[in-house]
């Protein structure tokens, strides 16, 4: 089966997460996400949101116990085909987690670590990178003057837009963010959501949002989950204004959540 | 019947006076040995070997010898315990191996120091035929510190918050990679405070070189690690025990040049640990 012919940069084809205990996390999801558009996943907690960010780069294989049936192709290509190299998948589809976690090294060191495993040792090219990845979060006009300062000594808003840059500094093809700005006042939260606008011409973006007003901010298209079940998926300017389905409309419209 | 604010006081009182009496011991040691041993500290003590029946001259081929016993334990002993602690945090799941593993090394550490003595005597001098040597004595001593190297190197791999290791392996690294670059790093000070823990007792101990290293009397340094070697502990138990008419101020500066070596171990450990925690980023 290929999905070649398709748009979609991702697929996910009737994908179901179990855990060893018995608990689904996820329910034979399907649905196609496209390129340099941001796309939501949002619903209430325990709906299998994060779950499946995370299986889109395969960081659910950290997890013992966790069985993944169905399949997630990526430009058409099966994830879970054996021989696939996971760690030069990680490097095409990145991710930033709800808390800001800078590697205990300095914001220079931070945003250059992921091309440094990578092989990549030149110094100019590593400098370049630096000022384009830390640009593209919105961070470099706050940090160029510091850059071997401990990452660990900037703001919450400044660390998660290093995580950002982090990422963005590979080059992926793919962003995820699991609650990006669930530990940041208003006017972070705003600056991580701008950068989200610019760096979507480039990428394409999957966040979890950390509300239903944000997914309603910036979502190009939504999936409504609940319960590890895809309630709803469609183009965002629909789905906040006219959801097909009941379940949608009350939790967009605040009856529940 | 005491008033509940009386009962208090008395509580607090005997567990303060339970608190104080612990540093009586250290400090009644300490004082006591310097006291008596601080006389006996000159440069030829330090520097000379020994002579008339040890009575004269110094314990230089004594320290040497402790120092060539330690840093031989710390060559073979650390790479090992490291990358053991390393397999046990890192890469090994909870199953049946290495729940034998952890026990082997529990039991490793409550083994009596003079079994190891004997064990030694038995496999590395007579059946691999090592002879009484420094090699002899340093592999003896390793066994006795890994578990301490092991246990403590792999509490500060685990301490090491799981978080950086999803951040490194998310951004394309690979477990070695991550391994070497964010956990070994993070862990270095609780690893290098164990493995100077480990060292130091081994550096202490008399009973697991009795029979592998030490020499009663050799008044010049050893020639390679197959030659026996003098020792400061081995050389105090002899010079306290075995020699008639020894001077008082000599078994005494032995003693308080032993633990002056041990007791700096200690300093350099904890001055590591407080670094490190003032300067940790998390």
């Amino acid at each position: 089966m290929s999905h070649s012919k398709s748009n979609a940069k991702i697929v996910v084809d009737h994908l179901s997460i179990q855990y060893d205990d018995g608990t689904e996390s996820l329910r034979a999801i399907s649905m196609e996400i496209l390129p340099n558009q941001i796309t939501v996943l949002f619903g209430p907690a325990g709906g299998g949101k994060s779950t499946l960010l995370r299986a889109l780069n395969r960081l659910t294989d950290l997890v013992d116990g966790v069985r993944v049936t169905g399949k997630i192709y990526l430009d058409g290509e099966d994830l879970a085909r054996p021989g696939v190299d996971v760690v030069a998948l990680r490097r095409r589809v990145g991710i930033v987690f709800a808390q800001p976690i800078p590697l205990p090294m300095t914001i220079r060191q931070n945003v250059t670590y992921g091309l440094e495993l990578a092989g990549l040792r030149h110094r100019g090219k590593l400098e370049t990178a630096l000022e384009k990845a830390l640009r593209a979060a919105a961070l470099w006009d706050e940090v160029h003057d510091r850059l071997d300062a401990p990452a660990v000594a900037l703001s919450g808003g400044q660390q998660q837009r290093l995580c950002l840059a982090r990422v963005l500094a590979l080059e992926p093809e793919v962003v995820l963010l699991d609650e990006p700005t669930s530990g940041l006042d208003p006017i972070s939260t705003a600056k991580v959501e701008a950068s989200l606008q610019e760096i979507k011409r480039d990428y394409t973006v999957v966040i979890v949002p950390h509300s239903v007003q944000q997914a309603a901010r910036i979502a190009d298209q939504a999936a409504f989950f609940l319960q590890g079940e895809l309630v709803e998926y469609g183009a965002g300017k629909d789905l906040f204004v006219a959801p097909k389905d009941k379940r949608t409309e009350d939790y967009v419209t605040g009856r529940f959540g | 019947m005491l008033s509940r604010q009386l009962t208090q006081r008395l509580v607090f009182a005997l567990i303060t006076l339970a608190a104080v009496t612990t540093v009586f011991p250290i400090v009644l040691v300490v004082g006591y040995i310097a006291w008596l041993g601080a006389p006996a500290i000159s440069w030829e003590f330090l520097t000379a070997v020994p002579f008339n029946g040890m009575k004269e001259g110094g314990i230089w081929p004594a320290i040497v010898g402790t120092l060539y016993l330690t840093l031989g334990t710390g060559l073979i002993a650390v790479p090992l315990g490291v990358a053991a602690a390393v397999y046990l945090s890192e890469y090994a799941k909870d199953n049946r191996l290495t729940r034998a593993i952890r026990i082997a090394i529990i039991n490793l550490a409550g083994i009596p120091s003079v079994v190891y003595g004997l064990f030694g005597l038995g496999l590395f001098v007579l059946f691999l035929q090592f002879g009484t040597s420094i090699l002899a004595g340093c592999l003896t001593l390793s066994i006795m510190t890994l578990p301490v190297i092991v246990s403590t190197a792999e509490e500060a791999l685990r301490a090491v918050p799981q978080s950086f290791r999803v951040v490194s392996i998310s951004l394309g690294g690979t477990k070695w990679q991550t391994i070497r670059r964010v956990v070994l790093p993070q862990a270095l000070p609780g690893i290098l405070t164990g493995v100077i823990l480990g060292l130091e007792r081994a550096a202490g101990e008399t009973a697991p070189i009795l029979f592998t290293a030490a020499t009663f009397f050799l008044p010049r340094l050893p020639h390679s690690v197959f030659d026996e070697t003098m020792a400061l502990p081995y050389h105090l138990f002899v010079i306290s025990t075995q020699v008639p008419g020894m001077p008082i101020r000599i078994q005494y500066g032995t003693a308080l040049v032993l633990l002056t070596f041990v007791l700096s171990m200690n300093v350099i450990a904890t001055g590591i640990r407080s670094r490190a925690r003032a300067r940790r980023q998390w």
